[in-house]
């Protein structure tokens, strides 16, 4: 038999993910990077549901990952989406050139 | 047949929402057709109703209509009604018969004219006002019509709106009669809660029997009743307005501020004459104010320019003798004159709108003169106006009214010589300045150039009216001139005639004589000064300085403009300005002002960049769980 992982461990990856990708979406300027961040911020999420349902022995937590799939799907489309326009309009990816909704 | 009577005001006031709510479907010539119209018919429902009743008078002399209650507090219930009585009857076939040859009139005057409807819809608001003022039955419904005219007077002043005095006219109208109303409101307060009803026959028979005269609230009521007539029929002090009211199209300055509303004041008195029997005092303030107003009106007419402003100076002053006959108690006399009074001065103003119209709106005197060639019809239509008002002798009718009123005033001796002296001069300054406007418009060379020959919308009112200027008077002559009285008849049981004590009955021959002879004289001197090419002697004479103040102190109406704006209107205007900055206001620009800081705080923080927005989310979110763990 496996040994079987602590839960500690798993939320501290979780934990670990999150705030790297949280660093990512604060400090990256180019707006791919950014989206990329985010889907492991959402991953990362994923991860403390399922590992806290394995820990509980429940299903809600394998259950609340598959919506936080379908979720990120949709984001990206649309995330996807914003990034052509916004290249459209503002020919670069910077996210700090598209502030002009200022004060 | 007398249950037709609630269509007389209706008729109008159908018209009026007619047009209304016609809106731009309503083609203008439908609407001349609902405006003149609707008064027409009603004009014809009155001569009906009003011949009816005086060949068979009903018992008690009067026909109450009851329509409904108007509203039940506890004892309170005024009604309305409609009543007919040889007083309404007069005001009655006034307003309407006048009304509709002015409707006709101003066809022609306003065609062309952008708000041609609303100016048909404002007139029969008017009229259907006036009429509810005359026939109602009680106070409360009375002062319905009261307010309703002072509404339509002031959108009518104001008609030409484009241009903003003549907003300012309006509204100075709107805020001088106002002032009357409100002491007219507090009358009628203190009748209602002394006498518990403001029906006014039930309200005058509970006054006889609980007032005593002379007692305190007589007087004080009978007082307030009559500062509200003082502000409507531009008596002094409350007469600055009427003047300005001439800023609206001429036919309005012909129905509302000559010949219907601005009498409306003389019709309350007559109407709620007992009151004033109870309080002699006032009623002889009546007569000094009378007296007073018509001499300083007189005096500024001789002055003015504008011949509208002529004819204004000359309505306040004729309705100043009516005042005189109400103050000496010639109840009868002072609905005569208004009868006549209405149909020269209606006519006179009609006239001088023609003579506007056709100088494409010229109104300055001095620019006219020559006319009588051009405009015969006018000319001849305005003589005879002009005739009457200045009540020459025998064949006009303003000479009967107002030998009337000065025969009353001479066998009234309550205050001395005063009414009678006051009501001579008047006549002889309103014969005076009445043939100076004639010969100045339609003598001498002729300055402007008729562009404009008016049709027969205008030449029909015009000559019915002259008619009847020259000829209205011949129902009610004087003793050594055939003596018929059928007016005095008629009105008798409504307005009861003055007692006469024989003692005072001599010296006939000498008031005779003065009141023939006055007007002639100020005819004589009216056309050495104004018609015939002056003298050296009287041109140096006229050129004088004092002579040249005292017409510019009379041009500018005795200065009551001036001193009203030092008196009243500045110290207003200043405390206005200081209580702009009063500490409670404070407190509530404090508050705004604490708003736009937070605001412009809040904006800072709106850099537009999304790198910003995050990192507050993600410590927002830090700080709430840190909060939650916390705790």
């Amino acid at each position: 038999m496996m040994g079987t992982i602590p839960p500690e461990h798993g939320i501290f990856l979780a934990i670990l993910l999150f705030l790297l990708g949280l660093t990512g979406v604060l400090v990256r300027r180019n707006v791919i990077f950014m989206l990329m961040s985010l889907e492991i911020m959402l991953n990362a999420a994923g991860l403390a549901f399922i590992v806290a349902g394995a820990a509980w022995g429940q299903v809600e937590g394998h259950v609340m990952f598959l919506f936080i799939l379908t979720m990120a799907a949709a984001e990206v489309a649309v995330g996807l989406a914003l990034v052509l326009r916004m290249y459209h309009c503002f020919k670069t990816l910077d996210v700090d050139a598209a502030s002009k909704m200022r004060g | 047949m007398f249950d037709l009577l609630w269509l007389i005001p209706l008729l109008p006031l159908a018209g009026f929402l007619t047009i209304t709510f016609g809106g731009s479907r309503l083609p203008s010539a439908a609407a001349a057709v609902i405006g003149v119209g609707s008064v027409s018919v009603s004009a014809v429902l009155s001569f009906l109703l009003g011949g009816t009743f005086l060949l068979h008078p009903p018992e008690g002399d009067a026909h109450v209509q009851f329509l409904w209650t108007w509203m039940l507090v506890g004892d309170f219930a005024p009604s309305v009604a409609f009543r007919l009585d040889a007083l309404s009857i007069v005001m009655l076939w006034v307003i309407t018969g006048v009304g509709a040859l002015i409707h006709l009139y101003s066809v022609e005057y306003m065609r062309g004219d952008q708000a041609f409807k609303r100016f048909f819809a404002y007139m029969n608001l008017f009229v259907c006002m006036m009429l509810i003022l005359v026939l109602a039955d009680n106070l409360l419904l009375l002062y319905l019509g009261w307010e309703g005219v002072g509404l339509c007077s002031y959108l009518l002043i104001g008609f030409w709106s484009e241009d903003p005095s003549n907003g300012a006219a309006a509204r100075k109208a709107f805020i001088v009669t106002r002032v009357g109303d409100t002491a007219m409101a507090l009358g009628l307060f203190l009748l209602a809660t002394e006498l518990g009803t403001l029906d006014i026959q039930t309200a005058m028979a509970r006054a006889v029997e609980r007032w005593p005269v002379g007692s305190n609230l007589a007087v004080a009521t009978a007082l307030l009743l009559l500062i509200g007539a003082l502000g409507k029929s531009a008596q002094l002090p409350l007469h600055t307005w009427l003047p300005d009211a001439m800023a609206g199209p001429t036919p309005v300055s012909a129905l509302i501020h000559a010949a219907t509303m601005v009498t409306a004041g003389v019709y309350l008195i007559a109407r709620t004459h007992v009151l004033y029997s109870l309080a002699p005092t006032v009623q002889f303030s009546i007569a000094v104010i009378g007296g007073v107003t018509l001499l300083v009106a007189g005096c500024s007419a001789l002055a003015q320019k504008d011949i509208k402003r002529v004819l204004a100076y000359s309505t306040i002053s004729q309705i100043g003798y009516m005042f005189v006959a109400l103050g000496v108690g010639a109840w009868q006399a002072a609905m005569f004159h208004f009868m006549t009074h209405a149909f020269f001065k209606a006519l006179l103003f009609l006239g001088a709108g023609s003579v506007i119209l056709s100088l494409h709106h010229e109104q300055n005197m001095l620019k006219m003169g020559g006319l009588w060639r051009q405009l015969p019809v006018t000319f001849w239509t305005f003589l005879a106006g002009g005739c009457s008002l200045s009540a020459l002798p025998l064949v006009t009718a303003g000479y009967y009214s107002k030998d009337l009123i000065l025969h009353e005033a001479w066998l009234f001796r309550g205050m001395g010589w005063f009414p009678w002296v006051a009501g001579v001069i008047g006549a002889f300054l309103t014969s005076l300045y009445c043939f100076r406007m004639l010969f100045r418009v339609f003598f001498g060379e002729e300055k402007t150039h008729v562009s404009y020959r008016p049709g027969w919308r205008i030449h029909l009112p015009l000559t019915v009216l002259a008619v009847l200027a020259l000829v209205g008077g011949f129902c009610e002559t004087p003793e050594w001139l055939g003596h018929v009285n059928l007016f005095s008849r008629c009105i008798e049981p409504i307005l009861p005639a003055e007692a006469i004590s024989e003692s005072h009955a001599g010296g006939m021959i000498f008031f005779q004589v003065t009141a023939l002879g006055v007007p002639l004289f100020g005819l004589l001197l009216a056309i050495i000064l104004y018609l015939k090419p002056r003298t050296v002697s009287t041109n140096r004479f006229m050129r004088q300085r004092t002579i040249q103040r005292v017409r510019r102190f009379w041009l500018a109406g005795w200065g009551f403009d001036a001193l009203y704006d030092a008196l009243l209107v500045r110290p207003f205007v200043w405390v206005a300005q200081i209580n702009r900055n009063d500490c409670v206001d404070r407190f509530y620009t404090g508050i705004a002002w604490l708003n736009g800081m937070g605001h412009r705080l809040l904006v800072l923080t709106q850099s537009g960049r999304v790198r910003w927005y995050v990192a507050g989310i993600a410590l927002g979110v830090a700080f709430i769980l840190g909060m939650v763990v916390a705790s």
